[in-house]
């Protein structure tokens, strides 16, 4: 079943300097379940494309331009926003990057998760509970997530917490509604390695043992792979491939997604040497013409200026956005 | 938090000694000669150094500052040299006037100054916020005196809703103080009268007085708002499902009350000393109308006890604000 499917979706900022086109026509499916990457360089709108599944984006600046995000048949875009807080934590809840600021530092822990499952009972108009019940609740997320002394940990201030409790602390708060749809963006980069691995981890099992759908947005390659079953690659705004992770990760057809991976270092390979991908990302306010990667790419003909490349299904569930992509020739 | 608590109230004392120095320094640089005022209009040459002697004004000035140490610590301000009377107990009398005026003026441009400060940042560049910009301005921009005169003319004179000025009707009898708050004895009495004509006369000064504090509130609350509901926390908090009320009241509002405390803090300071223009227009019987016609005398025993008591009353309130950080800010707790 198709929880969330992203139709043409096009995103602009209006600015001062003028109207930047952040998402150019997004087409994307999640289904119940299934485990989503996003991969793509800082600022290709990745993070800006999660928040629009709960409408957080604030507007103005931000301004739909065309599509519609489907989640359960309904279109996100056009709800009210009185109904647009029943799905908010409920339905579709939010993991998010850094977890020191996205905790208000005045607030206790106990009183951030009061307020969350309190705003999401009274928003699906739901009797009050009392907030002996209420902390309950709260203390049981928190353990669910492996923090110990539960009780405890509500009373205390974010501050007091390390940056691995704290994520493990957002994700319980994401956990409070029950939702199907779990989205993070980039809910490890913020943190040490060992705590990323635990964060994953944890992530991992939570999506299992709750048969979660997960989006997991990120710029590490590495962390996709090991957390989601299929994988979006996105280059300023644009989706440029989507395939299973496993396909993707050995036979790349997008001449972007074959940079990226050959960005990464091989430890196995010490002669490998990583290569970068010539240019830098195009400024918004004036994208390229046709298709977006066009002025970095080696293989770019008169076609990729002039016409914007849709995504092709090429192989069984592997799907490319460039003009000279083959089924034939997987690739240039 | 004790050490921190420690720390600010020995500052707090070393800002005191600062303060008895410097109002000192000024009572003595001051160009009129005391002991001419006290020996009187008629006095002889002989009858002016008599009371130069009965005051202590013949002394050295290091004898006379540690006589005025000694008198303070034992509180005794001194002597108003027109009238005779203890500069103590006039001021026991003139001060919880102007601390009610204060006080009544602060009440309103927290709650004005917060609650709009908070809307206009909601509504952003919609025409509320406009508006509230332009009340703002003005509210800093129009000088007390003025403002006074035309709230006057407009209520009291035109419309006839308030008393003119003063703080209570000539034929009414507030009583014995209780604390000299005139609106606090009225309640503790339970009289609803003297209470209800007490705040006729108070509504139109504390006004006039507020209003700069309000603006300010309000401007630097608005920004702080802004700021605020910005702020990650509060994008996750929304993500999470938290109410939009609790979002503004609470989340947000908290974060943006710690700026606005440091200038709540400074504008009750410099209210107690911008009492004076408007005690004078509104003929409140307050320190401020105290130290105005005392300074015209030349008497300087009176402005003394004034600078100092309005100097205390701004460090304990900045004492206050520095403890109340605290209560905000559990970071500040732990530190």
């Amino acid at each position: 079943m198709t929880l969330v499917e992203i139709r043409d979706y096009r995103l602009a900022f209006d600015t001062f300097d003028g109207t930047l086109h952040v998402l150019d026509g997004i087409d994307l499916a999640l289904e119940a379940g299934q485990t989503l990457g996003i991969v793509g360089e800082t600022g290709c709108g990745k993070s800006v494309l999660a928040r629009s599944l709960l409408r957080l984006n604030e507007s103005p600046p931000a301004r739909v331009v065309s599509g519609a995000i489907l989640f359960e048949g309904q279109d996100v875009l056009a709800l009210p926003e009185r109904a647009m807080r029943r799905l908010r934590g409920r339905r579709i809840a939010m993991v998010f990057q850094d977890p020191a600021s996205y905790l208000n530092p005045l607030l206790s822990i106990g009183t951030q998760m009061e307020d969350a499952i309190r705003g999401q009972e009274s928003a699906a108009g739901e009797a009050k509970r009392p907030r002996r019940a209420i902390r309950d609740h709260a203390a049981g997320l928190l353990a669910s997530v492996g923090l110990a002394e539960p009780h405890r940990l509500l009373d205390s201030h974010p501050h007091q917490l390390s940056g691995g409790m704290r994520q493990r602390v957002l994700i319980a708060m994401a956990l409070a509604g029950n939702p199907s749809v779990l989205v993070a963006d980039e809910p490890t980069t913020a943190l040490d390695v060992t705590v990323q691995a635990q964060v994953l981890a944890l992530i991992a099992g939570l999506v299992k043992e709750r048969g979660l759908a997960l989006m997991l947005i990120s710029h590490d390659l590495g962390v996709v792979a090991a957390s989601c079953a299929r994988v979006a690659v996105m280059y300023a705004g644009t989706v440029v491939e989507e395939a299973p992770t496993a396909a993707l990760l050995a036979n790349p057809r997008h001449p972007y997604a074959q940079g990226l991976i050959a960005a990464v270092p091989d430890i196995d390979n010490p002669a490998h040497k990583p290569r970068g991908i010539p240019g830098s990302i195009p400024n918004l306010l004036k994208p390229p013409t046709g298709c977006r990667f066009h002025p970095r790419c080696a293989l770019a003909t008169d076609i990729c200026r002039s016409t914007k490349p849709a995504l092709r299904e090429l192989a069984p569930a592997h799907r490319v956005a460039c003009h000279h992509a083959t089924p034939e020739h997987p690739g240039p | 938090m004790f050490a921190y608590l420690l720390r600010r109230f020995a500052l707090a004392g070393l800002m005191l000694f600062g303060l008895i120095c410097l109002t000192f320094v000024i009572a003595n640089v001051a160009p009129s000669d005391p002991a001419v005022l006290a020996a009187g209009p008629d006095a002889g040459k002989a009858q002016i150094e008599q009371a130069r002697r009965e005051y202590g004004l013949d002394k050295p000035l290091p004898v006379q500052f540690l006589r005025y140490v000694g008198d303070l610590a034992r509180g005794d301000f001194g002597r108003s040299i027109a009238t005779g009377r203890p500069v103590g107990s006039d001021l026991a009398r003139y001060f919880p006037a102007t601390l009610e005026l204060c006080i009544v003026a602060m009440t309103i441009g927290l709650v004005v100054g917060i609650s709009l400060g908070m809307l206009s940042a909601l509504f952003k560049d919609q025409w509320l916020d406009h508006l509230t910009r332009i009340f703002a301005v003005s509210g800093i921009a129009l000088p007390p005196f003025w403002f006074g005169l035309l709230l006057q003319l407009g209520f009291a004179v035109w419309l006839g809703w308030l008393p003119t000025s003063g703080r209570i009707g000539v034929s009414t009898d507030p009583g014995d103080p209780i604390t000299g708050m005139l609106l606090v004895d009225a309640l503790l009495r339970g009289d609803g009268a003297l209470f209800w004509q007490g705040l006729s006369y108070i509504v139109l000064p504390a006004l006039v007085l507020s209003l700069p504090c309000l603006a300010s509130i309000l401007r630097v609350n608005r920004s702080e708002m802004v700021e605020a509901l910005r702020a990650d926390y509060i994008t996750s908090a929304r993500a999470h499902g938290v109410s939009r009320w609790r979002l503004v009241t609470v989340h947000a509002l908290k974060n943006a009350m710690i700026p606005t405390l440091a200038i709540i803090g400074l504008r009750w300071g410099w209210m107690m000393s911008s009492t004076v223009l408007v005690e004078t227009v509104f003929d409140w019987p307050g320190i401020g109308l105290y130290a105005v016609s005392s300074a015209i005398a030349g008497d300087f025993k009176p402005v003394m006890g004034v600078t100092l008591i309005v100097g205390l009353n701004f460090m304990l309130v900045n004492l206050v604000v520095d403890l109340l950080y605290g209560v905000l800010d559990p970071r500040l707790r732990d530190a």
